[in-house]
C-alpha cells in the first residue's frame, strides 16, 4: 500500500514537471506571438524617443535573440532556482513571489476553511430537508455563491461593512500605525499567535474576515450543490433504508451513512474551488487593497511583465497541480477501496 | 427554478432586442455635467454617473454586450473544442496523444491570468477577450467531445456507415455528432453564467470594452471610483448577478432534464399516475 502510494506520487509528481514546462512554454509563446511590443509598453514615450536607451534594453532581456534561444536561456536559469528579473519591480520574480505569497496563503486558507464548512454544512440541511423552505433558502445562497459577480460583491460588501457601518476596516492586512510586523512568516495572524500579541491578532484578523468571506462565498456555493446533490443520491441507496429499519437515528445515518459516501465528489469540487479561489483572488485583492499574488499577477499581466507573468503562472499552475494530488491522496483516506495504481 | 430562470433570461434577451426603445436617453452621448451623480428618481431611475449620463440607459445597453459575448465566447469554445475532440477521440492513437496533451497544457494555466496576458497582450476590446475566454474554455469542451466521440464510435450504426464506405468526414459529421450534441450543447448552458462572469470581470479590470461603451463590468469600476454614489455601481452589478443567476437556473434545469437521476416529478405528474393507477385497481 505504502509502496503503491510512493510510486503513484513520484509518478505524478513527473507529470506535473511536464504540466509545467507546458506553461512555461504557453507564455513563452504568448510572449512572442502576439503584435505587442514589451518595449513600448515598458518604456515611456521619452525613452522610445531615444535609441540608445532602447537598444539597451534589448540587449538586457536578450529580446534580439531567436524565440527558442530564448526560452532555452529562460529554462536554463530557471532550473537554477531563477525566475528572471520583473521587468516592472525590478526585483528577481522569485522574491516577488516570496513577499507576496504569505498574505495569499492565509487569504485562500481561511476563505477556503469558511467555504468547506459552511459549504458542507449548508448542502447536508438542503438535503436534508428537500424541497422544503429552509432548502430553498439555502439552495437561493448557494446560486448566489456562484453567480455573483465577485468584484462588484467586494465592492458591495466593502461599501456596507466598512463604509456605512465602519465595522471592519477598509483594506490592507493591518493598520500600519499601529503594527509593523517583520520577520516571522509573514502569515500576520499566525505571526500574532506565535508572538503572543492579542492586539495585533484582532487587528490582522479584523481585516482578514471580509475578503475572506466574500472570497470564499464562490466556492461555498459550489461545495453546497455538490454536497447536496451527493448527499440525496446517497440517501436514496439500500444502505440507508437498512440503517433506518434497524433503528438507527436520522442524525446518525446522514452523518456516518450518507455523507460518508458522498465525499468523494465533495472532495473534488472543493479542489475546484480551491483553483476557482485563485482566479477570484484577483479581484478581491485588488478591491481589499490586500498585497498578495493576485494582486501581483494583475499588475504583472496588464504591463505585459513577461518574466513576472511566467513566474506567476508557474506558480499558481504548480500550486493549482499540487492541490490535486493532494486530492487524489484524500480519495484514498476517505475510501480505502481505492487504490493506487 | 427552471422557469425562474427562463423568465429572467427572458426578460434580459428582450431588453437587449429591444434597448434602443426602452432606454429613455442615449446611454453614450446624452451627456451633462450640471446633472452628474444625480440619485435615482423619477426621470433617473437608477440615477447618473460621473459624466451625467442616465445608468439606466446604460445597464439596458450593457445587455446587449454582456449577451453577445458570452454567446460566443461558450459557441466558440464549443465549436472548437468539439473539433479537436472530436478528430482526436475518432483518430485515436498519436493524434488523440498529441492534441490531449496540448488541451491539458492549457489548462494546466491559471485561467484568469491565461485571459488577463491575452487580453492585455493583444490590447484590451471586446473581441479579443472573447478570444482571451475562448482560448483558455475550449479544452472543457474537448475533453467531453473526445470522451463521448469514444463511446459513440464503437457502435453498430457506425461500423455499418464505415463498411458502406462513407468518408471519415461524413461519420464523424452524419454519424457521430448527433449523437454527441446534446451533452456538448448542456455544457454550454451551464457555462454561460461563468462566460458573462468572466467577460464582465474582464471589463471591470480595463482588459474588455473600452469606455464609452456600456458594459457592466466597466460601469462597476467606474463606480469604484465615485466610491461614495452608490448607485453607479450597484445597478450595473446586480444586473450581471441577475442574467449569470438566470444562466445558472436554466443551465441546472436543463442538466437535471438529461440526467434521470436528478429530474424531480411534476406533482401534476405524480397526481396523473395515482389517478392512473386507482383507476387500474377499479377496473380490476
Amino acid at each position: 500500500m505504502c509502496l503503491a502510494l510512493a510510486r503513484f506520487i513520484v509518478r505524478r509528481l513527473f507529470l506535473m514537471a511536464a504540466l509545467l514546462l507546458g506553461v512555461s512554454l504557453v507564455v513563452f509563446l504568448i510572449s512572442h506571438l502576439v503584435p505587442s511590443n514589451p518595449v513600448a509598453a515598458n518604456l515611456s514615450q521619452t525613452a522610445m524617443n531615444n535609441p540608445d536607451t532602447v537598444a539597451a534594453y534589448i540587449a538586457k532581456w536578450g529580446l534580439d535573440k531567436p524565440v527558442h534561444e530564448q526560452y532555452l536561456l529562460y529554462m536554463r536559469n530557471l532550473l537554477k532556482g531563477d525566475f528572471g528579473t520583473s521587468i516592472r519591480t525590478g526585483r528577481p520574480v522569485l522574491d516577488d513571489l516570496l513577499h507576496y505569497f504569505p498574505a495569499t496563503l492565509e487569504l485562500s486558507v481561511f476563505a477556503m476553511v469558511v467555504a468547506v464548512i459552511l459549504g458542507i454544512l449548508f448542502g447536508v440541511l438542503s438535503a436534508v430537508f428537500k424541497d422544503q423552505p429552509l432548502d430553498l433558502a439555502l439552495r437561493t445562497i448557494s446560486v448566489s455563491g456562484v453567480s455573483l459577480p465577485s468584484f462588484w460583491f467586494s465592492l458591495l460588501i466593502m461599501s456596507v461593512f466598512c463604509g456605512k457601518l465602519k465595522w471592519f476596516p477598509s483594506g490592507g492586512r493591518i493598520n500600519p500605525r499601529l503594527f509593523n510586523p517583520t520577520g516571522g512568516t509573514g502569515i500576520y495572524t499566525l505571526d500574532a499567535i506565535m508572538w503572543g500579541n492579542w492586539g495585533m491578532f484582532a487587528d490582522s484578523f479584523r481585516h482578514l474576515v471580509l475578503p475572506g468571506l466574500v472570497l470564499g462565498f464562490f466556492t461555498m456555493g459550489l461545495i453546497a450543490r455538490q454536497t447536496r446533490s451527493n448527499l440525496l443520491e446517497a440517501m436514496s441507496m439500500d444502505y440507508i433504508r437498512t440503517a433506518r429499519s434497524k433503528g438507527m437515528g436520522e442524525r446518525r445515518v446522514v452523518a456516518r451513512h450518507a455523507l460518508n459516501n458522498a465525499l468523494i465528489p465533495i472532495i473534488t469540487v472543493s479542489g475546484m474551488g480551491f483553483c476557482n479561489l485563485l482566479g477570484g483572488m484577483v479581484f478581491v485583492e485588488k478591491i481589499f487593497s490586500w498585497p498578495g499574488i493576485g494582486q501581483y499577477a494583475y499588475l504583472s499581466a496588464t504591463t505585459l511583465d513577461f518574466p513576472a507573468i511566467c513566474g506567476v503562472s508557474l506558480f499558481i499552475a504548480s500550486t493549482y497541480l499540487a492541490i490535486n494530488l493532494f486530492i487524489d491522496i484524500m480519495y484514498g483516506v476517505v475510501d480505502p477501496r481505492i487504490r493506487y495504481q | 427554478m427552471f422557469k425562474i430562470g427562463a423568465a429572467i433570461c427572458a426578460l434580459w434577451l428582450a431588453a437587449a432586442f429591444l434597448a434602443g426603445v426602452l432606454a429613455p436617453f442615449d446611454p453614450i452621448k446624452d451627456q451633462n455635467v450640471n446633472r452628474r451623480f444625480t440619485p435615482p428618481n423619477k426621470t433617473h431611475w437608477f440615477g447618473t454617473d460621473s459624466l451625467g449620463r442616465d445608468v439606466f440607459s446604460r445597464v439596458l445597453f450593457g445587455s446587449r454586450l454582456s449577451i453577445a459575448a458570452s454567446l460566443a465566447t461558450a459557441l466558440v469554445s464549443l465549436f472548437v473544442g468539439m473539433a479537436i475532440g472530436g478528430i482526436a477521440g475518432y483518430a485515436g492513437g498519436i493524434v488523440d496523444d498529441l492534441m490531449m496533451r496540448f488541451s491539458e497544457m492549457v489548462q494546466s494555466f491559471p485561467p484568469l491570468i491565461l485571459a488577463m496576458v491575452i487580453a492585455a497582450a493583444l490590447g484590451p476590446n471586446i473581441s479579443n477577450s472573447v478570444l482571451a475566454m475562448a482560448i483558455i474554455w475550449w479544452p472543457n469542451y474537448a475533453r467531453l467531445a473526445r470522451s463521448l466521440v469514444i463511446s459513440i464510435k464503437e457502435n453498430d450504426y457506425v461500423s455499418a456507415s464505415k463498411i458502406l464506405g462513407a468518408s471519415h468526414y461524413r461519420i464523424l459529421v452524419k454519424e457521430i455528432l448527433p449523437g454527441a450534441i446534446g451533452p456538448m450543447l448542456v455544457m454550454c448552458t451551464l457555462d454561460l453564467g461563468n462566460a458573462i462572469l468572466m467577460f464582465s470581470g474582464l471589463s471591470f479590470l480595463g482588459l474588455g470594452v473600452q469606455p464609452p461603451t456600456p458594459e457592466w463590468g466597466a460601469m462597476v469600476s467606474d463606480g469604484v471610483l465615485n466610491f461614495n454614489y452608490w448607485w453607479i455601481s450597484t445597478f450595473p452589478g446586480l444586473a450581471i448577478f441577475s442574467v449569470a443567476i438566470g444562466a445558472n437556473f436554466v443551465g441546472d434545469g436543463i442538466r437535471d432534464y438529461f440526467d434521470p437521476k436528478m429530474r424531480r416529478e411534476d406533482w401534476r405528474e405524480t397526481r396523473k399516475r395515482k389517478k392512473e393507477k386507482k383507476n387500474e385497481e377499479d377496473n380490476i
